[in-house]
């Protein structure tokens, strides 16, 4: 396809817009008059109940429309815990819900006010009486209270096959190491925000959300409102990652509170309620055991894994799920158990499950390259099954063994010492680290809709969301290239209710699901041309769903990933110098967009590494370092310019008729992982409890000093 | 943030005069105040913005030093030729600090007088002695990896979040003050800062009333200059450790030698005896490694910030080698 548009580098349709400021996101929306604002009110206990709320002094504050707390909030649908099943994102959210503090830091009272600035300080003025109960906080000591879930976010609970415990037994090298990873919080750069305006009875609610069909259910249902009552619109998303997929208090307190003071109201999350409010990546504890004979092949592969979830919402990390497919073993064992904690409400985070899992089970295999005396390379490519290891299904696609190999070579991984230690610069350890990668595929239906009028041009409607990924550039490539139309003759329209329904963003299966049912409506319209319908008021709308493909198939992204880094010998600072992915997801949309995203997966993963940790007061329950002075993730200074993702040519036409997979998630997984591994070999400290910070490598070293001095 | 009137006076009488009245606090480049007000850590009534009064000047002493004015920006100061060629560790102190953004903003004065970035501090909702005093330390048996390893007391384990103030404290620096009725003084930057004590929302010498002027350097000491940072990310972090170090060389031997050390204190930390110790014998790692121990002599970890005593001890010792590889060079 060399002449198609598809796949282009082309720079983001909205690009402009963005730069120039003219894109509107929620929180800039012009109401049709000046709206209120409300800010809300967090609770400072983990668990218990509220016996009283003061806002005595609150509604005397200057400014002040409105008070709401469980005192007075109108009747709303009831709350569905996610474990009753029905779709998680578009249940009803009811706010305020009686007496009971559920996590340290829920919203408990929302002040309005004609200024946002006299809304907080009024919020601050609100004072709540609690009866407190002793909550559970610390996940390690919560693992006694562990269940297994009846399933996790995709996939059963746990797997098995042979008998790990007798392979490890017999086996020439083995692993056994537990490996643990902090929460995490998405905290994208716009803050979760809602400006809600009723026209009459219809009520118009612009959003920050991920999935603009599951915001307008999620909506409708709590306020008990018909459907086409509501229009959700999301046009413009500063980041999402996962925490835009539910709504949060924000929309249905600005639509209750609009309502009541017939007049728009705008809630906006602060940085610091980011952290409680909306959901987060849960922490997890990971055991791993790998057994491998002489010849390196794996006799035994065992991924355990317990994680956070919310008491009151139930959401199971599929930590150990792509475990299953990555390699060939005769004998797995797979198993997730979820302990309830009185802590905020965990969810999807930019590759949930396989972020978290591979950092564990491509540090463990690391560390059996290492026992084994192999390249680590090379013990992934002795262990590459030639079919999915579990469902026994062929692979649509599978790339890895080219992305390894195509890696080191582009990287220099023949640089690499295979003792540690080894490679100096000045006072700094250099050392080089590799980790493979690999993501499921999903699809899901997707409806869209297309016109064209007299003078060719082309609009799409879509209720699709880009958060930032670049949806609006890879749908106008697809219907400029199915219609034979110049790009700029397409206009993409998404983010509203009102458009034809899609899955939204998220689970990397916005691009496939979105682009299949384009790419059919644009062949329909293009019919009717050929027909002889002549353009101009030419209308086609449809949909495209999966087939049994996703079945008979077992469809995955790959990668491998390769870090260098140096290690500060004196005081076990960690700084990146150079990075390398190499990617396998089927057909690239766009060069430029998809590479973007891989970069962003592949620094979230040295984030996760070396950076993110949102920490727990166990005491309380709250999030101690809530903003982003406390909370790191890296800045410009710790990016060095030699960081690269290469796309390999692909095309998997299981996944959909355009050939193209996942790619959003795809960069975050195994990345971290490279960069421990290059730690390791940096420096010679292993450290399996992330974020690897200086004072975990610095314990490491003083031991290697007195060791050398005995 | 509560609601607060504002005044831009343009000279020093009526900045004094301003200042006089209940709850107003003087405002400097607003990266920590401005902060601190919006989740209500403080709540002045009325601000008194000092950025037009002529204080924004470096200008040179009789006796050889500089004299740095209280509004004279960090980046500014960070790039003064005179600062970069005789007093280095300033210069890189000042660089090591914050953002670029944010130096272009932070002055002087405001520096030295900025918080602690203890999480707990930070969040109203939480016991902190030095925000709500007698309410209790959440630090103490908390998250405390970043708190203080030296001087602190059961009443407050915060540190002072400066690096300009421990290249200041290093190169003996003065902090010059002017009350609002008489002349002015002239404290020691290393008294300057107080210790938590049981009053850890005393956190400086300065009277009420009185305002910062400026931050008077001594002519430039004799030897080499360093300033190493110890930070979890590269750019935009705190110091876990810092150190200051000079090291004055006659031939292999050590003629002088300062220490001062941030990120382990409540207020930038000269390492006096260490110092002493130093002094007499030959620039070898051994002396350097022993200096870095002396330096955390008393030094207490509460959990999670044990580390920093080893590092620290670590960082001053590597501190030390670059300051002689600086008096080799000829620097400073």
């Amino acid at each position: 396809m060399p002449d198609s548009i598809i796949g282009q580098p082309l720079d983001r349709i909205d690009g402009k817009a963005k730069v120039t400021g003219r894109a509107r996101y929620a929180a800039d929306v012009p109401a049709s008059m000046p709206p209120a604002h409300g800010v809300l009110v967090t609770s400072t206990i983990g668990r218990g109940e509220i016996t009283r709320i003061e806002a005595d002094d609150a509604e005397r504050s200057p400014g002040i429309l409105l008070i709401m707390s469980h005192e007075n909030v109108p009747a709303q649908a009831p709350f569905k815990p996610s474990g009753l099943g029905g779709s998680r994102h578009a249940r009803a959210k009811p706010q305020f819900n009686g007496t009971r503090v559920h996590y340290y830091g829920e919203p408990v009272a929302l002040v309005v006010a004609e200024t946002f600035e006299q809304a907080t300080a009024a919020a601050r003025l609100v004072r709540v009486s609690y009866r407190t109960e002793s909550g559970s906080y610390d996940l390690a000591e919560g693992r006694r209270l562990a269940y297994p879930p009846e399933h996790i976010v995709v996939g059963k609970t746990d797997s098995r096959i042979g008998d790990v415990d007798r392979a490890l037994a017999s086996s020439a090298a083995k692993v056994d190491a537990t490996y643990t990873t902090p929460y995490q919080s998405h905290n994208p750069m716009e803050l979760v925000a809602s400006l809600a305006e009723w026209s009459g009875d219809k009520l118009t609610v612009h959003c920050a959300t991920q999935l603009v069909n599951s915001a307008h259910r999620s909506i409708a249902s709590t306020l008990r409102l018909p459907l086409e009552k509501v229009e959700v619109v999301s046009e413009y998303i500063g980041g999402g990652f996962g925490g835009k997929l539910p709504i949060y208090g924000d929309a249905i307190l600005a639509a209750i509170a609009a309502k009541q003071l017939n007049r728009p109201v705008k809630i906006v999350l602060t940085r610091q309620q980011m952290f409680s409010v909306t959901t987060h990546r849960a922490a997890t504890i990971q055991r791993i055991r790998l057994a491998a004979g002489e010849d390196g092949k794996l006799s035994a592969v065992a991924h355990e894994a317990w994680t956070q979830s919310a008491r009151m919402d139930e959401f199971a990390e599929g930590v150990a799920a792509s475990t299953r497919a990555m390699y060939a073993a005769p004998n797995r064992l797979t198993t997730h158990r979820v302990v309830p904690l009185d802590l905020p409400v965990s969810d999807s985070m930019r590759a949930p499950g396989d972020a978290v899992g591979q950092l564990a089970l491509e540090q463990a295999m690391d560390e059996l390259a290492e026992k084994l005396d192999l390249d680590p390379i090379e013990l992934r490519l002795r262990n590459e099954p030639d079919r999915d290891p579990e469902t026994h299904v062929p692979f649509s696609t599978r790339a890895l063994v080219p992305c390894l190999t195509q890696g080191a070579e582009q990287f220099g991984w023949n640089r690499r010492s295979k003792i540690p230690g080894r490679l100096k610069d000045s006072h700094w350890l250099v050392g080089l680290g590799m980790a493979a990668a690999i993501r499921p595929n999903y699809r899901q239906p997707a409806h869209a809709r297309v016109r064209m009028d007299a003078n060719k041009h082309v609009t799409v409607e879509m209720d699709m969301t880009d958060i930032g990924t670049g949806s609006y550039t890879i749908l106008a490539q697809v219907a400029a290239d199915t219609l034979q139309v110049p790009v700029e003759a397409v206009s993409v329209n998404l983010g509203h209710s009102t458009y034809p329904e899609t899955p939204g963003s998220g689970g990397s299966f916005g691009a496939a699901s979105c682009t299949s049912a384009l790419y059919d409506v644009c062949v329909a319209l293009k019919k009717k041309i050929d027909a002889g319908e002549s353009p101009g008021n030419l209308q086609a709308e449809g949909q495209s769903e999966p087939g049994s493909e996703y079945e008979n198939f077992s469809q995955y992204s790959y990668g491998a990933h390769f870090a260098e880094v140096a290690v500060d010998s004196v005081t076990g600072e960690i700084r990146l110098r150079r990075m390398l992915g190499i990617f396998d997801a089927g057909r690239i949309l766009n060069a430029k967009t998809a590479r973007s995203q891989l970069i962003g997966g592949m620094l979230w993963g040295v984030s996760s590494a070396l950076h993110e940790n949102a920490v727990v007061d166990v005491r309380s329950g709250a999030f101690v370092n809530h903003d982003l002075a406390g909370y790191h993730v890296p800045v410009h200074a710790d990016v060095p310019t030699a960081v690269d993702a290469v796309m390999l040519a692909g095309f998997d036409d299981k996944s959909s008729p355009l050939g193209s997979k996942g790619v959003g998630e795809l960069g975050i997984c195994g990345a971290g992982a490279a960069i421990a591994n290059a730690v390791y070999n940096a420096c010679g400290v292993r450290v399996r409890d992330y974020p690897i910070t200086p004072d975990k490598i610095l314990g490491g070293l003083m031991q290697q000093n007195v060791a050398q001095q005995r | 943030m509560r609601a607060f009137t504002y005044e831009r006076p343009v000279d020093m009488a009526a900045a004094l005069q301003a200042i006089a009245r209940p709850g107003a606090k003087f405002l400097g480049g607003g990266t920590n105040l401005l902060d601190l007000m919006k989740v209500e850590v403080e709540t002045p009534s009325h601000l008194v913005d000092i950025s037009r009064l002529p204080l924004a000047q470096v200008e040179e002493t009789e006796d050889g030093g500089l004299r740095i004015g209280a509004t004279v920006t960090n980046s500014d100061l960070a790039a003064d030729r005179r600062v970069r060629e005789r007093y280095p560790m300033l210069s890189r102190a000042l660089l090591n600090g914050a953002s670029g953004q944010l130096r272009n903003q932070a002055t002087t004065a405001g520096n030295l007088l900025q918080r602690t970035r203890c999480y707990y501090f930070y969040d109203t909702a939480k016991p902190c002695n030095k925000r709500s005093p007698g309410s209790g330390c959440s630090a103490l048996h908390g998250y405390n990896r970043i708190h203080a390893v030296l001087g602190a007391s059961d009443a407050c384990i915060a540190v002072h979040p400066s690096d300009m103030a421990v290249a200041m404290a290093a190169l003996d620096a003065e902090v010059e003050a002017q009350p609002a009725n008489g002349n002015g003084r002239r404290i020691k930057l290393v008294d300057f800062h107080r210790l938590p004590g049981t009053t850890p929302q005393v956190e400086t010498a300065l009277r009420e009333g009185e305002l910062i002027t400026a931050v008077l350097l001594p002519r430039p000491p004799f030897g080499g200059q360093a300033y190493r940072k110890v930070r979890d990310r590269a750019s935009y972090d705190f110091a876990l450790v810092s150190v200051a170090a000079l090291v004055g060389l006659d031939g292999d031997r050590i003629r002088s030698a300062r220490i001062a050390l941030g990120g382990v204190a409540h207020k930038p930390w000269r390492a006096h005896e260490a110092e002493q110790q130093l002094v007499g014998k030959s620039a070898t790692d051994d002396s350097f490694a022993a200096a870095g121990a002396a330096a955390m002599t008393g030094a207490r970890g509460y959990g999670l910030n044990d580390f920093k005593i080893s590092l620290a001890s670590r960082t001053v010792a590597a501190a030390l080698t670059e300051a002689v590889q600086q008096a080799h060079l000829g620097k400073g």
